[in-house]
């Protein structure tokens, strides 16, 4: 057969599985996420059904789904609402931090991994997904609950943290010495800051040449100019991420929302198409194994988040009901885990650490909606009785 | 009253007040446009027991239904309180030169210095509207003025 023939009955046999398992996680309301890393477990290496000749094909296609699910997360802020997160909410965003970035760092040191590699472990326990957080918050009808600003905020500090960490893992990852480390995180860091300068000082400037009533125009623009700036900060050690997550910090407004419109379906295509090759990479061999180690880091991160959740929120003085509302509208994990393990993985990390991350997001990212869905009803009923 | 404005990052900004009663009451407005209407639980007052969700069209009539007889009330309040000042709710008679003509024809503040501040028409209220506004048999022009220039306005309207 044609080369490019085997390339499309591939991808479309993936694509069409996809949609089914999406019908199926919409019927039973969990997140998609899951399903879609189950299979890719099971087209990948050491799976059921192996796809070797797309392989190359999908990995450019995973790359994209990246950039393209940090440019819309970007879009979805803007500059100023980052930065009032960051001077209102730093208490609570340092405590998120600590908590949650504690149990992988510290699984990842008693394994024995290394160093490099416990710092990978931080990023895929700490990420809250906001993908998924967003989803729960408006399905229960918790958008107009007291403590969802907190949340909100928290989730917040948590993406412009990514935007500081991505750089520093990327270039821990590269492996380079200390200096040469040193200088290139540094370089990382100083574009990360000169570009939300630039967002926030500038943003108008960007949005004016971006800014199109044709909306045909307006994707070509967003879409080229996010992975012009993805691909230099590739170059730069910055990781492609963070350069598309900052192209949609820049932009803001009525521009940012129609964009955001306009990228949904292409995110959503490229995103499971990353979430599938993530699990290609996994070998499902390697899960069975770490399944226990997942469970546990997945029940003492779900303990951190709640402490974080029920923390923050007695700080904006929310009553005990809204302390674990908060706690539990926060369990989720999703696309940033799956993200930093990507990185992690794809720079020759243990191979071990892709499975345990895939068994550890494979039950947060299932069972965060299911449990705050299961506990809403109970933590009503307390609430009334008190 | 105390109105409490919070951003929401990512999704818009809640509105919330407690009424004299003791429900707190809330609105979210997210950016694309849709409002949600949020009723708090009282025995959990962080928790919206009740969200209604209303669309462009949904929250503008809402937002008329609450406030236009609230515009009536403030201008009797405004005219007790400032003295000279009347407000006065004068009819298009049927006959009326001005009737199916624009608010700007009539000319009505350059000729007696009293503002049209509102026009009801069959129960619903088109709060200060501008010289483009096509009045209609049967529709009461609110004006607010000096005692003189409202009757002076009655006039013009009656009969030009």
């Amino acid at each position: 057969m044609h080369e490019t023939a085997v390339i499309f009955l591939e991808f479309g046999a993936v694509l069409l599985g996809l949609g089914v398992l999406g019908a199926l996680a919409l019927r039973g309301g969990i997140s998609p996420i899951p399903l879609y890393l189950i299979a890719g477990l099971a087209f990948g290496t050491g799976g059921v059904l192996p796809l070797a000749t797309s392989e190359e094909f999908i990995s450019v296609g995973a790359e994209l789904g990246v950039v393209l699910l940090l440019l819309t997360l970007g879009l979805e802020y803007n500059a100023d609402e980052l930065v009032t997160s960051l001077t209102s909410n730093a208490r609570a965003g340092i405590v998120d931090l600590v908590l949650n970035a504690a149990p992988g760092a510290i699984c990842a040191l008693l394994l024995g991994w290394g160093p490099v590699a416990a710092v990978a472990m931080a990023g895929v326990t700490y990420a809250t997904s906001s993908g998924i957080t967003a989803k729960v918050l408006s399905d229960l009808g918790w958008i107009g609950n007291r403590e969802t600003p907190t949340v909100l905020s928290l989730l917040v500090f948590e993406d412009l943290t990514m935007a500081v960490y991505l750089p520093v893992l990327t270039t821990l990852l590269a492996g380079l010495s200390l200096v040469s480390g040193a200088i290139s995180v540094g370089i990382a860091l100083g574009t990360v800051s000169v570009v939300l300068v630039v967002a926030l000082r500038f943003g108008r400037f960007i949005e004016a040449f971006v800014s199109s009533p044709n909306s045909e125009v307006l994707l070509l623009k967003v879409v080229g100019l996010a992975l012009l700036v993805a691909g230099l900060a590739q170059q730069l050690q910055v990781s492609a991420a963070v350069g598309a997550f900052l192209v949609g910090i820049a932009l803001s407004g009525q521009l940012a929302h129609d964009a955001q419109a306009l990228l949904a379906p292409l995110r959503d295509l490229f995103a499971a198409v990353f979430f599938v090759f993530f699990g290609f990479q996994t070998d499902p061999a390697k899960i069975l194994p770490v399944a226990g180690l997942a469970a546990l880091l997945a029940l003492v991160s779900m303990v951190t988040k709640l402490l974080t959740g029920a923390y923050a929120a007695r700080r904006a003085g929310i009553g005990k009901a809204g302390q674990a509302r908060a706690g539990i509208a926060l369990i989720p994990r999703g696309e940033f885990n799956i993200v930093i393990a990507g990185l992690a993985v794809g720079a020759g990390a243990h191979p071990d650490l892709g499975a345990l991350a895939a068994a550890y997001v494979l039950i947060l990212a299932a069972f965060g909606p299911l449990a705050a869905k299961l506990v809403q009803p109970l933590i009503t009923a307390i609430a009334n009785k008190a | 009253m105390e109105v409490e404005q919070t951003a929401l990052p990512g999704i818009g900004l809640r509105h919330d007040f407690t009424t004299r009663a003791g429900q707190r009451v809330g609105i979210v407005s997210h950016r694309t446009g849709r409002r949600d209407l949020v009723i708090y639980d009282k025995d959990d007052p962080d928790r919206a027991c009740q969200t209604v969700k209303l669309n462009d069209e949904e929250a503008d009539a809402l937002a008329e239904l609450l406030g236009a007889p609230r515009i009536v009330q403030r201008l009797n309040q405004l005219h007790q309180q400032v003295e000279g000042l009347v407000s006065v709710q004068l009819p298009i008679p049927s006959g009326s030169p001005y009737a199916g003509r624009t608010m700007g024809e009539a000319r009505v503040r350059t000729r007696t210095s009293a503002s049209i501040v509102a026009v009801v028409r069959g129960g619903q209220v088109f709060a200060s509207p501008g010289p483009d506004f096509v009045f209609r048999e049967g529709d009461v022009v609110v004006v607010v003025g000096s005692a003189d220039s409202t009757a002076d306005v009655a006039g013009i309207l009656a009969d030009g």
